[in-house]
């Protein structure tokens, strides 16, 4: 079975995330990346289904040069190939831009299954994977904690408001999988070893064929007019405890007519 | 011509979701607003979306809809939206909500906006405001696209208000293609959650990593059914298996606007404070002085919560002369 994981490359989680004024951007240059923990768990869904249905995982992602550290990561953890989409063109996508580069990529391999995070954790759109299935005209089974195939059958447990619901399709599908569907491995020394020899595939935008009206800040539908703080709420009392603090929370929580 | 907003209609337990109510309550205020609703409804359905201000219903209750995931609903609305081109389509952000404004916006390479707190629509533009990484920042964006326009909104954004009056129903008929049927809705699985729901919640009691084990959550149990509340946790605690993904807080968690939050042990990682700063009240403790938490608590205190939370409870127990 041949699974495509793509994810994410984010500022590692000791970087305060900030948003540059002139592009109105998230910085990402000059901060150290790794991969996002929500890619990793989509990573290690792969490798766990491929280990037991044979096969190999090739991790995606689009991103700027300084991503290629988190690419090591999948590598190192098992993927056996990666793809870096790596152009200035492509900076500025938005969702439906980002999906049309890695629907791209996609085409140009042969796959069985496509596994995304359902959401990365530096900006949360959550859309970007059943665009991808959409323009891959595949279905999108998405917020999946649980995943098995069987045959040329997948089936998940998709996260439902009330628990979950149980989803099958015929592949080739793509699945968005949740943060919680497993803990990624730790890379073994070996796997590091082994990741650093394999060559990284990259493609720039015209490589994909994909022109300004399809990718990067040109093509893109949703524009940021302007960028701000946000309203403030009123900071109110900080006391320090003296041995009578959960009296004083009791009295604050009468005096709101709770208790 | 006051512009034509839609709203994809939700039921989730049998219910049309707050969210749903909410919204068409906001495209009744800023134009004509009409609903969309598909699958299985309750029979009051069409009458609490009128009374919210939908003037029409397209309406389907078809089991296709029920029976299979996301690509049914997106033939349906996307042939009502070349047939009626309505100004703005509104989504939930939701698990269907956002499968189909993502699914609609590929089919007519259209831009959709998620994790909107707020729009205006002038001329046909929309000005979206979005609460950017997490809260920190405050964003406002617009489409500029041709065709439909999405917008995938947080819940709770507006207050839903019986403003309207009653609603015509139009009936759509399901898909016949056979390629919408690719995703099978084998079982619908109801995880039961321990005591009251956090979305509607009036007060929530929220642990976070401070708490140390998953033993720490029964005394926040104690303090949440004394006052009447739910219990929440941030995602750290989540991730660690100490409480189910049901009870998370933040941005990829619940929102939730309680009256009074208290929150245990939590640092208030921004992603946190997504899912419930704008709580009426808000009551924090914490060993670190520095924990961003405090900027935003109306009663920070700054100590243990193993000693704070008992005094709290026998406190409270004391006042209501429960034993």
């Amino acid at each position: 079975m041949q699974i495509i994981v793509c994810g994410k490359v984010i500022p590692d989680s000791s970087v305060t995330l900030e948003i540059e004024p002139g592009t109105k951007r998230m910085r990402r240059k000059n901060v150290p990346h790794e991969l996002d923990p929500a890619a990793a768990s989509a990573v290690e869904t792969a490798l766990r289904l491929v280990e037991q249905h044979g096969g190999s995982v090739t991790f995606l992602t689009m991103g700027i040069p300084d991503t290629t550290v988190g690419i090591r990561r999948a590598l190192a953890m098992g993927a056996a190939d990666a793809i870096h989409l790596v152009d200035d063109a492509f900076a500025g996508s938005d969702t439906l831009g980002t999906a049309k580069a890695l629907a791209a990529a996609i085409r140009r391999e042969t796959y069985d299954l496509v596994i995304c995070a359902t959401e990365s954790s530096d900006s949360y759109s959550g859309i970007v994977p059943v665009q991808v299935a959409q323009l891959l005209g595949i279905p999108p089974l998405t917020f999946a904690n649980q995943v098995s195939v069987e045959g040329n059958t997948v089936t998940i447990h998709r996260q439902s408001e009330t628990g979950y619901s149980v989803v099958t399709a015929q592949l080739p599908a793509l699945i968005s999988t949740t943060s919680g569907i497993c803990e990624p491995r730790y890379p073994q020394l070996k796997g590091i070893m082994a990741a650093r020899k394999i060559e990284i595939r990259t493609h720039t935008a015209a490589d994909l064929d994909l022109g300004p009206d399809q990718v990067g800040e040109s093509a893109a539908r949703e524009r940021v007019l302007s960028v701000g703080p946000p309203p403030t709420r009123a900071a109110g009392r900080v006391i320090q405890d003296d041995g009578q603090a959960g009296v004083e929370i009791a009295e604050y929580l009468a005096s709101l007519g709770v208790i | 011509m006051p512009d034509l907003i839609w709203v994809y209609a939700e039921v989730v337990e049998g219910a049309i979701t707050p969210t749903t109510l909410e919204l068409v309550t906001k495209a009744a205020e800023v134009g004509t607003a009409e609903a969309i609703l598909l699958g299985s409804a309750p029979a009051d359905a069409v009458e609490a979306l009128g009374a919210h201000g939908a003037q029409k219903v397209y309406r389907s209750d078809d089991a296709l809809f029920n029976d299979f995931l996301t690509l049914p609903a997106i033939e349906t609305v996307a042939a009502l939206i070349e047939t009626h081109q309505p100004a703005l389509v509104l989504f939930a952000s939701s698990y269907a909500g956002r499968d189909l404004a993502a699914g609609l916006s590929a089919r007519f390479d259209c831009g959709a906006i998620t994790d909107v707190g707020d729009f205006q629509l002038r001329d046909g533009t929309v000005e979206a405001t979005i609460p950017a990484l997490g809260g920190s920042y405050l964003s406002t964006a617009t489409l500029v696209n041709q065709g439909p326009k999405l917008l995938l909104v947080r819940p709770k954004s507006f207050e839903p208000k019986r403003n309207g009056g009653s609603a015509t129903v139009e009936p759509v008929s399901a898909p016949s293609d056979g390629g919408v049927q690719r995703m099978r809705v084998l079982d619908r699985v109801t995880v039961p959650v321990e005591g009251p729901q956090l979305e509607g919640a009036r007060n929530i009691v929220a642990g976070g990593r401070g708490l140390k084990s998953a033993e720490a959550f029964h005394m926040l149990h104690e303090l949440a059914d004394l006052i009447g509340g739910a219990v929440g946790a941030t995602r750290a605690v989540v991730d660690a298996a100490w409480v189910p993904y049901s009870m998370q807080i933040g941005q990829t968690g619940k929102t939730v606007k309680p009256d009074v939050y208290i929150a245990c042990g939590i640092s208030g990682a921004i992603q946190h404070l997504a899912g419930m700063k704008t709580s009426r009240s808000i009551v924090a403790v914490n060993t670190d002085p520095e924990a961003p938490i405090f900027k935003i608590a109306d009663l920070g205190v700054v100590g243990d919560v193993f000693q704070v939370v008992p005094q709290l409870i026998a406190e409270i127990k004391k006042r209501k002369g429960v034993a």
